[in-house]
Protein backbone atom coordinates (compact mmCIF):
# COMPACT_ATOMS: atom_id res chain seq x y z
CA UNK A 1 0.00 0.00 0.00
CA UNK A 2 2.33 2.78 -1.37
CA UNK A 3 1.85 6.65 -1.21
CA UNK A 4 2.82 9.14 -3.44
CA UNK A 5 4.63 7.58 -6.56
CA UNK A 6 4.49 10.58 -8.96
CA UNK A 7 4.24 9.17 -12.23
CA UNK A 8 0.97 7.01 -11.94
CA UNK A 9 0.12 6.57 -15.75
CA UNK A 10 -3.12 8.41 -16.29
CA UNK A 11 -5.88 8.69 -18.92
CA UNK A 12 -6.29 11.75 -19.87
CA UNK A 13 -3.54 15.17 -19.94
CA UNK A 14 -0.41 15.75 -20.63
CA UNK A 15 2.37 13.63 -21.86
CA UNK A 16 3.95 11.59 -19.51
CA UNK A 17 7.52 12.44 -20.22
CA UNK A 18 7.87 15.80 -18.83
CA UNK A 19 7.95 16.60 -15.03
CA UNK A 20 4.44 18.89 -14.71
CA UNK A 21 5.87 22.18 -14.21
CA UNK A 22 2.80 23.93 -12.57
CA UNK A 23 4.78 27.65 -12.81
CA UNK A 24 6.12 27.38 -16.05
CA UNK A 25 2.31 26.38 -17.00
CA UNK A 26 0.99 29.32 -15.87
CA UNK A 27 3.44 31.27 -17.55
CA UNK A 28 2.14 29.94 -20.63
CA UNK A 29 -1.21 30.43 -19.85
CA UNK A 30 -0.38 33.99 -18.94
CA UNK A 31 1.14 34.61 -22.31
CA UNK A 32 -1.39 32.93 -24.09
CA UNK A 33 -4.00 35.48 -22.52
CA UNK A 34 -1.96 38.11 -22.96
CA UNK A 35 -1.97 37.18 -26.83
CA UNK A 36 -5.26 36.71 -27.02
CA UNK A 37 -5.99 40.02 -25.50
CA UNK A 38 -3.44 41.48 -28.01
CA UNK A 39 -4.44 40.09 -31.08
CA UNK A 40 -8.47 39.39 -30.45
CA UNK A 41 -9.10 42.19 -27.92
CA UNK A 42 -11.15 39.11 -25.93
CA UNK A 43 -9.79 39.82 -22.24
CA UNK A 44 -9.91 36.35 -20.40
CA UNK A 45 -6.39 37.54 -18.24
CA UNK A 46 -8.22 38.02 -14.93
CA UNK A 47 -10.81 34.92 -15.19
CA UNK A 48 -10.79 32.41 -12.39
CA UNK A 49 -7.84 30.49 -13.29
CA UNK A 50 -8.58 26.48 -12.08
CA UNK A 51 -11.62 26.63 -14.85
CA UNK A 52 -9.53 28.83 -17.65
CA UNK A 53 -6.77 26.05 -17.47
CA UNK A 54 -9.40 23.23 -17.27
CA UNK A 55 -10.58 24.58 -20.87
CA UNK A 56 -7.11 25.38 -22.12
CA UNK A 57 -6.80 21.54 -21.90
CA UNK A 58 -9.82 20.29 -23.02
CA UNK A 59 -9.15 22.24 -26.50
CA UNK A 60 -6.16 21.09 -26.37
CA UNK A 61 -6.67 17.23 -26.25
CA UNK A 62 -9.46 18.12 -28.64
CA UNK A 63 -6.86 19.11 -30.94
CA UNK A 64 -4.38 15.99 -30.33
CA UNK A 65 -1.73 19.29 -29.06
CA UNK A 66 0.71 18.36 -26.46
CA UNK A 67 0.77 22.04 -24.49
CA UNK A 68 -0.37 25.29 -24.04
CA UNK A 69 2.59 26.57 -26.09
CA UNK A 70 1.24 25.00 -29.20
CA UNK A 71 -2.23 25.42 -28.52
CA UNK A 72 -1.23 29.52 -28.71
CA UNK A 73 0.87 28.99 -31.70
CA UNK A 74 -2.45 27.95 -33.32
CA UNK A 75 -4.70 30.02 -31.75
CA UNK A 76 -3.03 33.22 -32.98
CA UNK A 77 -2.65 32.05 -36.32
CA UNK A 78 -5.79 30.48 -37.22
CA UNK A 79 -9.06 32.53 -36.51
CA UNK A 80 -10.66 29.77 -36.65
CA UNK A 81 -9.36 28.42 -33.65
CA UNK A 82 -10.08 31.24 -31.60
CA UNK A 83 -13.63 30.91 -32.02
CA UNK A 84 -13.24 27.43 -31.27
CA UNK A 85 -11.27 28.34 -28.34
CA UNK A 86 -14.17 30.84 -27.49
CA UNK A 87 -17.02 28.87 -27.21
CA UNK A 88 -14.42 26.55 -24.98
CA UNK A 89 -14.01 29.59 -22.76
CA UNK A 90 -17.49 30.94 -22.33
CA UNK A 91 -18.79 28.10 -21.16
CA UNK A 92 -22.61 28.61 -22.37
CA UNK A 93 -24.83 25.99 -20.08
CA UNK A 94 -27.99 27.89 -19.58
CA UNK A 95 -31.49 26.30 -18.46
CA UNK A 96 -35.15 27.84 -18.80
CA UNK A 97 -37.01 28.82 -15.14
CA UNK A 98 -33.28 27.60 -13.71
CA UNK A 99 -33.80 27.92 -9.96
CA UNK A 100 -37.48 28.31 -10.46
CA UNK A 101 -37.27 29.48 -6.46
CA UNK A 102 -35.90 32.65 -7.42
CA UNK A 103 -38.35 33.03 -10.03
CA UNK A 104 -41.00 32.81 -7.61
CA UNK A 105 -38.93 34.93 -5.16
CA UNK A 106 -38.86 37.82 -8.21
CA UNK A 107 -42.47 37.68 -8.50
CA UNK A 108 -43.48 38.40 -5.19
CA UNK A 109 -40.71 40.86 -4.05
CA UNK A 110 -39.74 42.63 -7.44
CA UNK A 111 -42.77 42.12 -9.46
CA UNK A 112 -44.78 44.97 -6.93
CA UNK A 113 -42.19 47.75 -7.31
CA UNK A 114 -41.95 47.13 -11.00
CA UNK A 115 -45.77 48.20 -11.54
CA UNK A 116 -44.74 51.29 -10.24
CA UNK A 117 -42.69 52.67 -12.84
CA UNK A 118 -44.22 53.87 -16.19
CA UNK A 119 -41.30 51.85 -18.38
CA UNK A 120 -39.26 48.54 -17.19
CA UNK A 121 -35.38 48.78 -18.62
CA UNK A 122 -34.19 45.58 -17.92
CA UNK A 123 -30.47 43.83 -18.41
CA UNK A 124 -29.48 40.14 -18.66
CA UNK A 125 -26.10 40.05 -18.76
CA UNK A 126 -24.02 37.11 -19.92
CA UNK A 127 -27.39 36.15 -21.40
CA UNK A 128 -26.45 32.66 -23.22
CA UNK A 129 -28.44 31.25 -25.34
CA UNK A 130 -31.21 33.30 -24.31
CA UNK A 131 -33.16 30.72 -22.17
CA UNK A 132 -33.35 32.93 -19.21
CA UNK A 133 -34.36 35.88 -21.35
CA UNK A 134 -37.36 34.35 -22.87
CA UNK A 135 -38.22 33.30 -19.00
CA UNK A 136 -37.92 36.83 -17.78
CA UNK A 137 -39.96 37.70 -20.80
CA UNK A 138 -42.78 34.95 -20.12
CA UNK A 139 -43.29 36.04 -16.41
CA UNK A 140 -43.38 39.56 -17.51
CA UNK A 141 -46.14 39.12 -19.82
CA UNK A 142 -47.90 36.60 -17.32
CA UNK A 143 -47.65 39.86 -15.05
CA UNK A 144 -49.17 41.95 -17.63
CA UNK A 145 -45.78 44.11 -17.59
CA UNK A 146 -44.41 42.82 -20.95
CA UNK A 147 -45.66 45.51 -23.15
CA UNK A 148 -44.10 48.33 -20.87
CA UNK A 149 -40.48 46.56 -20.49
CA UNK A 150 -37.75 46.21 -22.82
CA UNK A 151 -34.78 44.32 -22.16
CA UNK A 152 -31.08 44.18 -23.31
CA UNK A 153 -30.14 40.67 -23.48
CA UNK A 154 -25.97 40.90 -24.10
CA UNK A 155 -23.35 38.63 -23.90
CA UNK A 156 -19.43 38.43 -25.10
CA UNK A 157 -20.22 35.81 -27.34
CA UNK A 158 -21.77 35.93 -30.92
CA UNK A 159 -22.61 32.32 -31.47
CA UNK A 160 -25.20 32.12 -28.81
CA UNK A 161 -26.45 35.37 -29.51
CA UNK A 162 -27.76 34.35 -33.13
CA UNK A 163 -29.38 31.29 -30.93
CA UNK A 164 -31.10 33.20 -28.62
CA UNK A 165 -32.53 35.67 -31.52
CA UNK A 166 -34.04 32.33 -33.05
CA UNK A 167 -35.70 31.29 -30.15
CA UNK A 168 -35.44 27.42 -30.76
CA UNK A 169 -34.59 25.25 -27.85
CA UNK A 170 -34.10 21.35 -27.36
CA UNK A 171 -37.42 19.58 -27.94
CA UNK A 172 -36.15 17.00 -25.11
CA UNK A 173 -35.12 19.43 -22.28
CA UNK A 174 -39.11 20.49 -22.48
CA UNK A 175 -40.37 18.26 -19.60
CA UNK A 176 -37.68 20.12 -17.76
CA UNK A 177 -38.46 23.27 -18.43
CA UNK A 178 -41.91 22.66 -18.09
CA UNK A 179 -41.41 21.57 -14.33
CA UNK A 180 -39.59 24.23 -13.60
CA UNK A 181 -42.16 26.80 -14.77
CA UNK A 182 -44.72 25.23 -12.71
CA UNK A 183 -42.74 25.33 -9.93
CA UNK A 184 -41.07 28.92 -10.59
CA UNK A 185 -45.59 29.96 -10.56
CA UNK A 186 -46.09 29.60 -13.76
CA UNK A 187 -49.72 31.00 -14.71
CA UNK A 188 -50.50 29.30 -17.94
CA UNK A 189 -49.77 25.91 -19.61
CA UNK A 190 -46.23 26.07 -20.87
CA UNK A 191 -46.88 24.44 -23.62
CA UNK A 192 -48.48 27.74 -24.91
CA UNK A 193 -45.27 29.12 -25.12
CA UNK A 194 -44.00 27.00 -27.87
CA UNK A 195 -44.37 25.04 -31.05
CA UNK A 196 -42.45 22.06 -32.76
CA UNK A 197 -40.70 23.23 -35.53
CA UNK A 198 -37.67 23.50 -37.15
CA UNK A 199 -36.49 19.92 -35.02
CA UNK A 200 -36.69 22.00 -31.49
CA UNK A 201 -39.00 24.24 -29.96
CA UNK A 202 -39.97 27.13 -31.53
CA UNK A 203 -40.57 30.13 -29.22
CA UNK A 204 -43.65 32.92 -30.03
CA UNK A 205 -41.57 35.49 -31.79
CA UNK A 206 -44.11 37.73 -29.71
CA UNK A 207 -41.90 37.01 -26.78
CA UNK A 208 -39.00 38.71 -28.16
CA UNK A 209 -40.38 41.60 -29.29
CA UNK A 210 -39.09 44.24 -26.87
CA UNK A 211 -35.74 42.16 -26.37
CA UNK A 212 -32.29 43.67 -27.70
CA UNK A 213 -29.88 41.23 -28.15
CA UNK A 214 -26.40 42.06 -28.88
CA UNK A 215 -22.86 41.66 -27.99
CA UNK A 216 -21.53 43.24 -25.41
CA UNK A 217 -18.33 42.33 -22.63
CA UNK A 218 -18.37 42.81 -19.49
CA UNK A 219 -14.86 42.83 -19.01
CA UNK A 220 -14.02 46.00 -21.57
CA UNK A 221 -16.96 47.65 -22.49
CA UNK A 222 -18.77 50.43 -20.61
CA UNK A 223 -21.76 50.37 -19.18
CA UNK A 224 -24.42 51.78 -21.83
CA UNK A 225 -27.57 52.63 -20.20
CA UNK A 226 -29.25 52.85 -16.67
CA UNK A 227 -31.57 49.87 -15.85
CA UNK A 228 -33.93 48.83 -12.82
CA UNK A 229 -32.98 45.37 -12.91
CA UNK A 230 -29.77 43.83 -13.88
CA UNK A 231 -29.60 40.24 -13.96
CA UNK A 232 -26.11 37.95 -13.75
CA UNK A 233 -26.71 34.66 -12.94
CA UNK A 234 -23.77 32.50 -13.34
CA UNK A 235 -21.59 34.36 -15.20
CA UNK A 236 -19.29 36.08 -12.37
CA UNK A 237 -18.05 32.92 -11.21
CA UNK A 238 -16.26 32.56 -14.26
CA UNK A 239 -13.82 35.95 -12.96
CA UNK A 240 -11.27 36.31 -10.55
CA UNK A 241 -12.24 38.75 -7.01
CA UNK A 242 -10.45 41.43 -8.94
CA UNK A 243 -11.97 41.19 -12.36
CA UNK A 244 -16.03 40.35 -10.02
CA UNK A 245 -15.30 44.09 -8.30
CA UNK A 246 -14.66 45.37 -11.45
CA UNK A 247 -17.41 44.75 -12.83
CA UNK A 248 -19.45 45.04 -9.66
CA UNK A 249 -18.80 48.23 -10.72
CA UNK A 250 -20.12 48.83 -13.75
CA UNK A 251 -23.64 47.59 -12.32
CA UNK A 252 -23.26 49.62 -9.98
CA UNK A 253 -23.24 52.39 -12.27
CA UNK A 254 -26.22 51.35 -14.52
CA UNK A 255 -28.53 51.22 -11.81
CA UNK A 256 -30.82 53.85 -9.87
CA UNK A 257 -30.98 53.94 -6.12
CA UNK A 258 -32.86 51.05 -5.22
CA UNK A 259 -32.07 49.36 -8.37
CA UNK A 260 -32.34 45.18 -8.09
CA UNK A 261 -29.39 43.39 -9.18
CA UNK A 262 -29.83 40.09 -9.26
CA UNK A 263 -26.85 36.93 -9.26
CA UNK A 264 -27.02 33.81 -9.11
CA UNK A 265 -28.04 30.99 -6.24
CA UNK A 266 -24.70 30.71 -5.27
CA UNK A 267 -22.77 33.78 -5.90
CA UNK A 268 -22.32 36.78 -3.16
CA UNK A 269 -21.84 40.89 -2.69
CA UNK A 270 -19.37 39.34 0.29
CA UNK A 271 -15.61 41.36 0.18
CA UNK A 272 -16.94 43.75 -3.02
CA UNK A 273 -16.17 47.13 -2.69
CA UNK A 274 -19.75 47.74 -3.13
CA UNK A 275 -21.03 45.30 -0.77
CA UNK A 276 -22.59 47.79 1.27
CA UNK A 277 -24.44 49.42 -1.03
CA UNK A 278 -27.09 47.00 -1.16
CA UNK A 279 -29.56 44.98 0.89
CA UNK A 280 -30.45 41.26 -0.08
CA UNK A 281 -33.88 41.70 -0.62
CA UNK A 282 -35.18 38.31 0.10
CA UNK A 283 -32.37 35.81 1.20
CA UNK A 284 -31.93 33.44 0.62
CA UNK A 285 -32.10 34.34 -3.36
CA UNK A 286 -29.55 36.25 -4.30
CA UNK A 287 -31.81 39.40 -5.37
CA UNK A 288 -30.57 42.51 -4.08
CA UNK A 289 -31.78 46.58 -3.90
CA UNK A 290 -29.26 49.59 -4.40
CA UNK A 291 -29.48 51.45 -1.49
CA UNK A 292 -26.95 53.73 -1.46
CA UNK B 1 -19.32 9.97 5.53
CA UNK B 2 -20.57 10.91 9.13
CA UNK B 3 -18.35 8.70 10.81
CA UNK B 4 -15.71 10.08 9.09
CA UNK B 5 -16.22 13.89 9.97
CA UNK B 6 -17.48 12.75 13.07
CA UNK B 7 -14.29 11.65 14.09
CA UNK B 8 -11.44 14.13 12.74
CA UNK B 9 -11.09 17.01 15.96
CA UNK B 10 -12.53 20.24 15.66
CA UNK B 11 -9.13 22.12 15.26
CA UNK B 12 -8.34 19.58 12.62
CA UNK B 13 -5.55 21.53 10.38
CA UNK B 14 -6.65 20.51 6.86
CA UNK B 15 -9.62 22.43 5.07
CA UNK B 16 -11.86 19.81 3.64
CA UNK B 17 -14.07 19.87 0.63
CA UNK B 18 -16.73 17.35 0.27
CA UNK B 19 -18.54 16.44 -3.26
CA UNK B 20 -21.10 14.31 -2.99
CA UNK B 21 -23.42 13.19 -6.09
CA UNK B 22 -27.26 14.71 -4.68
CA UNK B 23 -30.37 15.84 -6.04
CA UNK B 24 -30.80 18.99 -7.49
CA UNK B 25 -33.16 20.43 -4.37
CA UNK B 26 -31.47 18.38 -1.65
CA UNK B 27 -29.66 21.83 -0.21
CA UNK B 28 -30.10 22.82 2.92
CA UNK B 29 -30.75 19.10 4.23
CA UNK B 30 -27.17 17.42 3.36
CA UNK B 31 -25.53 20.20 5.64
CA UNK B 32 -27.36 19.93 8.40
CA UNK B 33 -27.14 16.34 8.84
CA UNK B 34 -23.48 16.49 8.76
CA UNK B 35 -23.09 19.44 11.06
CA UNK B 36 -25.63 17.40 13.68
CA UNK B 37 -22.82 14.83 13.54
CA UNK B 38 -19.24 16.67 13.30
CA UNK B 39 -17.47 19.32 15.48
CA UNK B 40 -16.04 20.97 11.94
CA UNK B 41 -17.83 23.52 11.13
CA UNK B 42 -19.72 22.44 7.97
CA UNK B 43 -20.94 25.17 5.17
CA UNK B 44 -22.71 25.00 1.80
CA UNK B 45 -19.68 26.29 -0.92
CA UNK B 46 -20.53 29.37 -2.24
CA UNK B 47 -18.27 30.60 -5.34
CA UNK B 48 -14.87 32.23 -4.05
CA UNK B 49 -15.28 31.03 -0.55
CA UNK B 50 -12.18 30.66 0.72
CA UNK B 51 -10.82 27.45 1.96
CA UNK B 52 -10.61 27.25 6.13
CA UNK B 53 -8.65 24.67 8.30
CA UNK B 54 -11.63 23.04 10.84
CA UNK B 55 -14.01 23.43 8.07
CA UNK B 56 -15.96 21.10 5.82
CA UNK B 57 -16.55 22.81 2.34
CA UNK B 58 -19.76 21.22 1.03
CA UNK B 59 -19.97 21.03 -2.96
CA UNK B 60 -23.48 22.74 -3.73
CA UNK B 61 -25.94 20.48 -5.93
CA UNK B 62 -25.44 21.43 -9.32
CA UNK B 63 -22.36 22.92 -9.53
CA UNK B 64 -18.81 21.92 -10.38
CA UNK B 65 -16.14 23.16 -7.63
CA UNK B 66 -12.61 24.08 -8.72
CA UNK B 67 -9.68 24.90 -6.71
CA UNK B 68 -7.99 28.19 -6.95
CA UNK B 69 -5.10 28.17 -4.73
CA UNK B 70 -6.80 29.48 -1.72
CA UNK B 71 -10.71 29.67 -2.76
CA UNK B 72 -13.09 27.97 -4.95
CA UNK B 73 -14.58 29.17 -7.80
CA UNK B 74 -17.55 27.09 -8.93
CA UNK B 75 -18.89 26.11 -12.37
CA UNK B 76 -22.02 25.09 -14.10
CA UNK B 77 -20.25 23.69 -17.50
CA UNK B 78 -21.65 20.32 -18.39
CA UNK B 79 -21.63 17.48 -15.92
CA UNK B 80 -18.42 15.20 -16.09
CA UNK B 81 -19.62 11.53 -16.96
CA UNK B 82 -22.86 12.38 -16.12
CA UNK B 83 -22.29 14.49 -13.02
CA UNK B 84 -22.17 17.69 -11.61
CA UNK B 85 -20.97 18.21 -9.44
CA UNK B 86 -18.32 15.78 -10.40
CA UNK B 87 -15.23 14.55 -8.04
CA UNK B 88 -13.06 14.02 -11.21
CA UNK B 89 -13.22 18.04 -11.52
CA UNK B 90 -12.65 19.07 -8.27
CA UNK B 91 -9.73 16.19 -7.62
CA UNK B 92 -8.28 17.17 -10.61
CA UNK B 93 -8.10 20.63 -9.47
CA UNK B 94 -6.79 19.78 -6.30
CA UNK B 95 -3.89 17.76 -7.70
CA UNK B 96 -2.89 21.40 -9.80
CA UNK B 97 -3.12 23.78 -7.12
CA UNK B 98 -1.75 21.77 -4.29
CA UNK B 99 0.42 19.11 -5.69
CA UNK B 100 1.96 16.64 -2.90
CA UNK B 101 -0.06 18.49 -0.40
CA UNK B 102 -3.30 16.86 -1.97
CA UNK B 103 -5.06 14.02 -0.34
CA UNK B 104 -7.36 12.83 -2.34
CA UNK B 105 -10.11 10.01 -0.58
CA UNK B 106 -12.81 8.33 -1.90
CA UNK B 107 -15.26 6.99 -0.23
CA UNK B 108 -18.13 4.72 -0.83
CA UNK B 109 -20.56 5.30 -3.94
CA UNK B 110 -22.59 3.81 -6.84
CA UNK B 111 -20.61 5.00 -10.22
CA UNK B 112 -16.77 5.16 -11.22
CA UNK B 113 -16.34 9.05 -10.64
CA UNK B 114 -13.49 10.17 -8.32
CA UNK B 115 -10.93 7.64 -9.91
CA UNK B 116 -9.55 9.48 -13.12
CA UNK B 117 -9.02 12.33 -10.35
CA UNK B 118 -7.75 10.77 -7.92
CA UNK B 119 -5.07 9.29 -10.64
CA UNK B 120 -4.44 12.98 -11.15
CA UNK B 121 -4.05 13.55 -7.69
CA UNK B 122 -1.10 10.85 -7.29
CA UNK B 123 0.43 11.88 -10.77
CA UNK B 124 0.91 15.46 -9.11
CA UNK B 125 2.39 13.66 -6.44
CA UNK B 126 -0.39 14.11 -3.76
CA UNK B 127 -1.51 11.29 -1.97
CA UNK B 128 -4.41 8.55 -2.85
CA UNK B 129 -6.53 7.54 -0.26
CA UNK B 130 -9.84 4.70 -0.39
CA UNK B 131 -11.83 3.40 2.22
CA UNK B 132 -11.55 -0.16 1.85
CA UNK B 133 -14.50 -1.46 -0.37
CA UNK B 134 -15.47 -4.50 2.31
CA UNK B 135 -16.37 -1.28 4.38
CA UNK B 136 -18.34 0.50 1.76
CA UNK B 137 -21.94 0.47 1.79
CA UNK B 138 -22.07 1.06 -2.14
CA UNK B 139 -18.60 0.02 -2.84
CA UNK B 140 -18.83 0.80 -6.87
CA UNK B 141 -16.70 3.64 -6.35
CA UNK B 142 -13.95 2.25 -4.12
CA UNK B 143 -13.51 -0.20 -6.15
CA UNK B 144 -12.99 1.51 -9.23
CA UNK B 145 -10.87 3.97 -7.92
CA UNK B 146 -8.13 1.28 -6.69
CA UNK B 147 -8.40 -0.40 -9.62
CA UNK B 148 -7.21 2.75 -11.20
CA UNK B 149 -4.73 3.56 -8.71
CA UNK B 150 -3.80 0.50 -7.46
CA UNK B 151 -0.97 2.41 -5.22
CA UNK B 152 -3.41 3.91 -3.22
CA UNK B 153 -3.89 3.56 0.30
CA UNK B 154 -7.20 0.86 1.19
CA UNK B 155 -8.21 1.87 4.88
CA UNK B 156 -11.39 0.71 6.62
CA UNK B 157 -14.16 3.32 7.55
CA UNK B 158 -12.65 3.42 10.89
CA UNK B 159 -9.57 4.24 10.66
CA UNK B 160 -9.62 6.64 7.99
CA UNK B 161 -10.27 9.60 10.71
CA UNK B 162 -6.87 8.41 12.47
CA UNK B 163 -4.91 8.35 9.23
CA UNK B 164 -5.88 11.54 8.03
CA UNK B 165 -5.35 12.93 11.56
CA UNK B 166 -1.62 11.33 11.29
CA UNK B 167 -1.18 12.74 7.82
CA UNK B 168 -2.42 15.97 9.09
CA UNK B 169 0.69 15.73 11.86
CA UNK B 170 3.03 15.00 9.21
CA UNK B 171 3.07 17.76 6.92
CA UNK B 172 1.69 20.37 9.26
CA UNK B 173 3.34 22.89 7.37
CA UNK B 174 1.60 22.49 3.89
CA UNK B 175 -1.94 23.49 3.83
CA UNK B 176 -3.25 20.49 1.72
CA UNK B 177 -6.78 20.70 0.28
CA UNK B 178 -8.53 17.10 0.68
CA UNK B 179 -11.46 16.49 -0.90
CA UNK B 180 -13.98 12.95 0.20
CA UNK B 181 -16.88 11.58 -0.98
CA UNK B 182 -19.20 9.32 0.40
C1 LIG C 1 -23.05 29.81 -17.67
S1 LIG C 1 -23.65 31.04 -18.79
C2 LIG C 1 -24.93 31.78 -17.83
C3 LIG C 1 -26.23 31.87 -18.59
C4 LIG C 1 -27.42 32.38 -17.80
N1 LIG C 1 -27.20 33.70 -17.25
C5 LIG C 1 -27.81 31.40 -16.73
O1 LIG C 1 -27.57 31.65 -15.55
O2 LIG C 1 -28.34 30.36 -17.05
C6 LIG C 1 -22.33 32.20 -18.77
C7 LIG C 1 -22.37 33.18 -19.94
O3 LIG C 1 -21.50 34.30 -19.66
C8 LIG C 1 -20.93 34.72 -20.87
N2 LIG C 1 -19.72 35.49 -20.61
C9 LIG C 1 -18.52 35.05 -20.21
N3 LIG C 1 -17.64 36.07 -20.13
C10 LIG C 1 -18.33 37.20 -20.47
C11 LIG C 1 -17.96 38.56 -20.58
N4 LIG C 1 -16.73 38.97 -20.34
N5 LIG C 1 -18.91 39.44 -20.97
C12 LIG C 1 -20.18 39.03 -21.24
N6 LIG C 1 -20.57 37.74 -21.15
C13 LIG C 1 -19.65 36.83 -20.77
C14 LIG C 1 -20.67 33.42 -21.60
O4 LIG C 1 -20.53 33.63 -22.99
C15 LIG C 1 -21.88 32.58 -21.23
O5 LIG C 1 -22.87 32.65 -22.20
Amino acid sequence: MAVQVADQPVAEGEPEQQAFKPDLERIEIELLLEGIFRHYGFDFRAYAYASIRRRLWKRIEEEGLGNISALQERVLHEPEMMEKLLLDLSINVTAMFRDPSFYVTFREHVIPLLRTYPFIRIWHAGCSTGEEVYSMAILLREEGLYDRSRIYATDINEVVLQRAKAGIFPLERMQEYTDNYIRAGGKQSFSEYYTAKYGGALFDQSLTKNVVFSQHNLVTDRSFSEFNVILCRNVLIYFDKTLQSKVHGLFYDSLPMFGVLVLGSKETLRFMAHEDCYEQIAPPEKIFRKVK
Amino acid sequence: MKELLGSLPKKFPIPIVVVQHRGKDSEKLLAQLLQDATDLKVCDIEDKDVLCAGTVHLAPANYHVLIDSAYLSLSVEEPVRFSRPSIDVTFASAGDAYGSAAIGVVLTGANDDGARGLAHIVKRGGRALVQDPKTAEIPIMPKAAIELVPTAEVVPLKKLARRLIELSKEDAKVKAGRRTRV
